[in-house]
């Protein structure tokens, strides 16, 4: 089932925490929510479920409008954030809860019941607790219970918010690829909302980007990695360099270098900040044709597999971060101290927004 | 297990801590404090218990059982259980909506109801009895219309069920608010999502994840409702065989000379409130014990 979230709003006193928000999640995608902590997310996924009433705008469930449908009637999944597993039933009653509830013409019977939850249970690899509560199960465990409890209504959304947030860092690995195969297998269309990147653009068919109330931006892992829309959206992504230049008729200068752009072509003399990833870093020993300028190598970071340099550029101006692999480190046989050419790759250019209102 | 392997860890952390000369008082200090708070307690608490049980056996047995099964003294034991079967209950249903209300939603004038609820707290009882009096007595408020209604309720048994019903009432809803605000309300949103309705919600959910505090505050409740004097005192007009509770009832005996009687009923008193206190003991046992593998469990 699609969802669809129109100019939706809402505030919670004096603070915007969603500010005309408009969105498509198509039918059977896993979409992730992310942002950083306040930015709106969670509100937006609460209003969604229906544990929240948007100030404005609608949520249109398979083109219907939900907004004022109740929670009870929306036929969602929520998996929360703390789990919130019913403490003092058992494994079994815990996923047995959303069918037992039900009004008694509907209601499945004992026998029925019992061969669903133990389905969902093997589903999620974990039918041997059956007879455990809450409180004896580790994270990850409880985790995927929960997950199994909302799947047992039949849900057509499938909402998680912050799935991962409380497990340390190997389950959590584990358990996200677990979550991308389950959704192959069960095509439900699934929200989940993550402050963490490298989940996102893992797990995700489309990633919504949000700050501060906005959408920043909508796209696959690849489209708002690689071409990001905004400065937001770049320094969120992973790590960055940023360079303060100038901008005119399509041209940005960086220090001493000159680069050509492909847009930005009626600025003039406008400030701007150019952002470089640090894989797109390329060091070099001697001055090549290309635009490059000089650095000081002022430390290295040699654990992994990646080689991580913090430069300084001649004109002491800024700190640059590169990444290498240890191929192309050991290829160029530096240390720290030693003077060497920094050349960077894919810059992208944001007219310093100040300027240009 | 891994509760199992937590407790038994600091319980082996405490016993060296005791052992251990650096990190305790010198034994004089240790013993002066327990030597002090024995003799309080005996003192204070112990004594006056054993006196009661005494003195109200010292005519013997026979004349011990007689005033307890005097007319009186059965229609004052009546009295109090009536008034305890009525407030209890009345209060069970406005603590536990009174705690629910604060602890799982947000709305205007929070503060002020619970501020209100500390209210018989903070009011003395007899205050309490001389409000009911100022409302519904002859020369109150109501006290036109009710005479007119030939319906009594100073002096009568509803103004002893309305005072008891006072002064207990913010007995569960204290008990409950700090637990269901720590809880929270994510457990109740998992229920509404899953389709269940509110009632279900609040058997299904709600109820299991209080019951301990909520028994702790029906007991706590009980054992006031039982042993009310002051507020009752100003309300029943002190008839003999009406409107007489058993803390009434125990002081027009004593009044009259009649210590045998005075301290039997007394004891009666006595016994329920070590009744009360040894199932209080048992229920907090009991919470501790669920509180302690939550905590264990959330440690690992």
């Amino acid at each position: 089932m699609s969802i669809e979230i129109r100019n939706v709003t809402k505030n919670f006193g004096s603070f915007s925490a969603l500010n005309n928000v408009s969105l498509d999640v198509p039918s059977g995608e896993l979409v992730a929510l992310l942002g950083p902590s306040g930015c709106g997310k969670t509100t937006l996924l609460r209003i969604i479920a229906g544990l929240e009433s948007p100030d404005g705008g609608n949520i249109l469930f398979h083109g219907n409008d939900a907004t004022e449908r109740d929670v009870r009637e929306r036929q969602v999944g929520f998996v929360f954030q703390h789990y919130a597993l019913f403490r003092h039933m058992t494994v079994f009653e815990n996923v047995a809860f959303g069918l037992r509830v039900r009004p008694r013409a509907t209601r499945p019977s004992n026998d029925e019941i019992k061969r669903r939850v133990h389905e969902l249970l093997e589903l999620v690899q974990l039918d041997w607790l059956a007879d455990r509560y809450p409180p004896q199960l580790s994270g990850g465990q409880r985790q995927r219970i929960a997950l199994a409890r909302a799947l047992a209504v039949e849900p057509r959304v499938l909402l998680l918010d912050e799935p991962f947030g409380a497990l340390d860092a190997k389950v959590r690995k584990d358990l996200r690829r677990w979550l991308r195969r389950l959704h192959d297998e069960l095509h439900i269309t699934s929200v989940f909302v993550t402050h963490d990147q490298e989940e996102a653009l893992e797990v995700a068919d489309r990633i919504v980007v949000m700050n501060h109330g906005n959408v920043e931006q909508i796209g696959s892992p690849q489209e708002v990695y690689d071409n990001p829309a905004s400065p937001f959206v770049y320094k969120f992504l992973g790590n960055v360099n940023l360079f303060h230049s100038r901008v005119t008729a399509g041209r940005a200068n960086i220090g001493e270098i000159e680069l050509q752009l492909d847009d930005h072509h009626e600025a003039q003399d406008s400030p701007a900040f150019a952002y470089v990833r640090p894989h797109d870093i390329e060091i070099l020993k001697e001055r090549t044709g290309e635009p490059s300028f000089e650095a000081v190598v002022s430390y290295v970071h040699a654990i992994g597999p990646l080689v991580r340099l913090e430069l300084e550029r001649a004109d002491h101006t800024e700190l640059v971060e590169a990444e290498l692999t240890r191929e192309r480190f050991k290829e160029l046989d530096i240390a720290e101290g030693a003077r060497v050419f920094v050349q960077p790759r894919n810059v992208r250019v944001f007219l310093d927004p100040a300027s240009t209102s | 297990m891994a509760a199992a392997t937590t407790i038994s860890q600091y319980s082996r952390y405490n016993a060296k801590v005791a052992r251990n000369r650096a990190t305790s008082e010198p034994v004089w200090i240790r013993w002066a404090l327990i030597g002090i708070s024995l003799a309080f307690l005996t003192l204070f608490l112990f004594i006056p218990l054993a006196a009661v049980f005494t003195e109200a056996l010292r005519k013997g047995f026979e004349t011990y059982i007689a005033a307890l099964v005097e007319p009186d003294a059965l229609s004052a034991i009546q009295l109090t259980l009536v008034a305890a079967a009525i407030a209890v209950p009345l209060n069970l249903v406005f603590g536990v909506a009174a705690a629910w209300a604060i602890a799982k939603f947000e709305f205007k004038g929070k503060s002020i109801l619970i501020t209100l609820i500390d209210l018989p707290f903070a009011v003395s009882p007899v205050i309490a009895g001389l409000i009911y009096v100022l409302i519904f007595g002859l020369q109150g408020w109501f006290g036109e219309w009710l005479s007119d209604h030939d319906f009594k309720v100073i002096f009568a048994i509803p103004g002893i069920v309305l005072a008891t019903i006072f002064v207990t009432f913010p007995f569960i809803a204290r008990e409950l608010i700090p637990l269901m605000q720590a809880q929270g309300k994510e457990e109740e949103e998992a229920g509404l999502v899953l389709g269940a309705s509110g009632w279900q919600i609040f058997w299904k959910v709600t109820l299991p994840n209080i019951k301990w505090g909520l028994l702790y505050g029906v007991i706590l409740t009980n054992a006031r409702a039982m042993g009310e004097f002051g507020a009752v005192s100003v309300v029943s007009g002190h008839i003999r065989g009406l409107t007489n509770t058993m803390p009434l009832h125990v002081e027009i005996l004593y009044n009259e000379y009649n210590y045998a009687a005075a301290f039997a009923v007394a004891s009666l008193l006595a016994f329920l409130a070590l009744v009360t206190l040894a199932l209080k003991s048992f229920i907090e046992w009991q919470t501790a014990r669920s509180a302690q593998i939550n905590e264990a469990s959330a440690d690992e």
